[in-house]
């Protein structure tokens, strides 16, 4: 095994460049001001932030929960069904993701108009107009769409591999089905679900142009401000990077936390 | 300026880049010289061979042998931030005027050699030494326009519209239908424009009272946007924006029913060519902007995109539609509007904080 780690150089010096390297200007951006004297007053100046932190960590929780419950079934279907409809259903599941991700989210804004094309559907049959665009369920519709497949690809790989034997064992033993999905399915599939909210969350909690998009610019999430600090008219590059350090931080405490519901199983969960 | 939706640029700048790569030589241009010129400009700001137009880069690369990477923004402060970092080196830019002056001020551009752009004769006197560019050693204009309040008209009652003031924006009578930009300077410059102030007002009495305005607004503005303006507007999701004059033909073809006007203490703007410091080939990049300046090239860019032209013999051929009132407003007009200039940081700081409050704690 030793002497083959050569082989993972080309990945360590990618991990490098783009990983550690940009990590570190990070860093020395959020404890820095602007002439390059270290400071700390970047970090302190998060608390004005704060309420924008708070909506992105909530949104992006609430993101990944409707993405746990879509995802999670639709995960054990497919692991469950035939190889030819497995098949089928992978390629429905990844044929939007060819799309660009801004088209896709374009044309939700399109949809969930007032003139959109839900209303118009609606209007005809008597129903509606209803409010749906410029606000926050249009983000979180936004968020459970686009990061929907990557809840479901880590949960369905580690499923598919659970052994129809130990169904057949569940039920000789007298569990029922519910049970069977409690005590047997469930926690085989835990390292799945814990890479699945990973997968959704981080994205979630960090995304800027969904809410741009959907949200009417009025509901700036932390990317937005994030992103407003380096391109925006006034920009500060050291508040900017000190804002990404913190939600780094929290997004590191909330997977750390999450990690702990993961008692040790091996199988990995990582399949991406 | 900000036109289009981003999503289009990036599709546009995907096909313009394959098309690039498969341009052959076997068209009757130039033997290829192998030089390679970097162009970063706005969106959807160039004629680019769609619905039979010019493809003005390929022309260029046939004639000269010069092969152009094309690279679009979508606004001032993304190019600016690109080039200051290093993170982008290009040759060939064209800014708005008040980043121009801030360029200038800060050493980012190179002094051009009009000899070598001798078709920069063709531009107006009256664009020369602008005062974005007080020696005129740094810049070539290449389109102008004003900031324009778009309405529907099968919407908006004619009694509503006062053509010299931004008032409709702040009208009870549509609220929700109501859209405002999305970038800070603009829309606070309406507002300043509503109170009779300077666009380029620092006086922090002032700016609170613009501020105090979009607060007023805000309940009544469905959404902030840049380039959406256009889809809300044809779609009639919304009936009242302001945008950029040049825009209104775009919009028109999907909505014929809108119809726009240049308030008083409207944003006059001028965007520029000019060469970043950081420029590696800069006799192709003169090649370049002398291309530009040439009157077919100018004539296609213009046709294609709208704005307005800083050269009357353009101008003179363009077709009745493109040259009203509302494209070259009256000089009585143009009296009445301003051109940005670059805020001290503090200003911005000021605006930047206080814009998201409009955009987030003011519901």
């Amino acid at each position: 095994m030793k002497k083959d780690s050569w082989l993972a150089s080309p990945f360590m010096v990618w991990v490098l460049i783009f990983t550690v390297v940009p990590l570190g200007m990070v860093c020395w951006y959020a404890f820095t001001d602007a002439s390059g004297a270290f400071t700390f007053e970047n970090i302190l100046k998060i608390g004005t932030y704060w309420d924008y932190l708070k909506d992105s960590l909530i949104m992006g929780a609430v993101a990944t929960a409707l993405c746990l419950l879509l995802g999670y079934p639709l995960a054990y279907i497919m692991s469950r069904a035939s190889w030819g409809a497995q098949q089928t259903m992978m390629m429905l599941l990844m044929l939007p993701q060819w799309m660009n991700f801004l088209l896709r989210t374009y044309s939700w804004m399109t949809l969930l108009e007032n003139n959109g094309l839900i209303n118009n559907i609606l209007g005809r049959i008597g129903l509606g107009p209803f409010h749906m665009i410029n606000t926050k369920g249009a983000i979180i519709l936004g968020m459970v769409y686009n990061f929907l497949p990557y809840m479901i690809l880590p949960i369905y790989s580690v499923m598919e591999k659970i052994h129809d034997s130990l169904f057949e064992a569940a039920r000789d033993l007298g569990a029922n089905r519910f049970n069977t999905m409690r005590r047997v399915v469930f926690p085989l599939s835990l390292p799945g679900v814990i890479t699945g909210i990973t997968m959704v969350f981080v994205p979630s909690v960090s995304t800027f142009v969904i809410s741009q998009m959907l949200g009417g610019g009025r509901n700036m999430l932390i990317g937005d401000v994030i992103e407003r600090l380096f391109v925006g008219a006034a920009p500060n590059y050291n508040v900017g990077a000190a804002l990404s350090l913190v939600l780094m931080v929290l997004i590191l405490i909330s997977m750390a936390v999450m990690k702990k519901f993961d008692d040790g199983e091996e199988t990995g969960g990582l399949m991406m | 300026m900000k036109r289009i939706v981003s999503i289009l640029i990036s599709a546009a700048m995907l096909i313009s880049s394959i098309s690039l790569m498969s341009g052959c030589s076997d068209d009757g241009g130039v033997e290829k010289t192998g030089e390679v010129l970097y162009v970063y400009n706005w969106g959807e700001y160039i004629s680019n061979g769609d619905d039979g137009s010019l493809d003005t880069n390929k022309q260029f690369e046939k004639e000269t042998g010069i092969e152009v990477k094309y690279i679009t923004y979508s606004s001032n402060e993304e190019m600016y931030t690109k080039i200051k970092s290093g993170s982008m080196t290009v040759d060939v830019i064209i800014p708005s005027d008040y980043m121009i002056s801030q360029m200038i001020s800060e050493n980012m551009l190179e002094k051009l050699d009009y000899s070598n752009i001798p078709n920069s004769e063709n531009i107006d006197d009256s664009f020369a030494n602008p005062a974005y560019d007080p020696t005129g050693e740094y810049s070539v204009p290449y389109t102008w326009g004003c900031t324009a309040l778009f309405y529907d008209s099968r919407y908006v009652d004619e009694a509503d519209i006062d053509e010299s003031s931004w008032d409709l924006l702040w009208n009870e009578k549509y609220s929700g239908k109501i859209l405002m930009f999305n970038n800070q300077r603009d829309a606070f410059g309406v507002a300043e424009a509503k109170l009779g102030y300077s666009l380029n007002t620092e006086n922090r009495e002032e700016l609170e009272a613009a501020y105090q305005e979009l607060v007023k607004q805000s309940p009544l503005v469905q959404g902030y946007y840049g380039d959406q303006i256009f889809d809300k507007m044809e779609s009639s999701e919304a009936i009242i924006a302001p945008y950029y004059n040049g825009d209104l033909l775009m919009i028109q073809e999907s909505n014929e029913y809108v119809k726009g006007y240049i308030p008083n203490g409207a944003n006059k703007f001028v965007d520029a060519m000019c060469i970043p410091t950081c420029c590696q080939n800069k006799s192709a990049a003169e090649k370049y902007i002398d291309f530009m300046c040439r009157e077919d090239i100018a004539l296609a860019n213009i046709e294609y995109i709208g704005y307005a032209s800083p050269m009357s013999a353009v101008v003179e051929q363009l077709d009745d539609e493109m040259t009203g009132e509302f494209f070259y407003p009256s000089e009585e007009k143009l009296s009445t509007c301003e051109v940005f200039y670059q805020l001290s940081d503090e200003t911005n700081a000021f605006l930047s904080s206080k814009w998201e409050d409009i955009l987030n704690n003011v519901k």
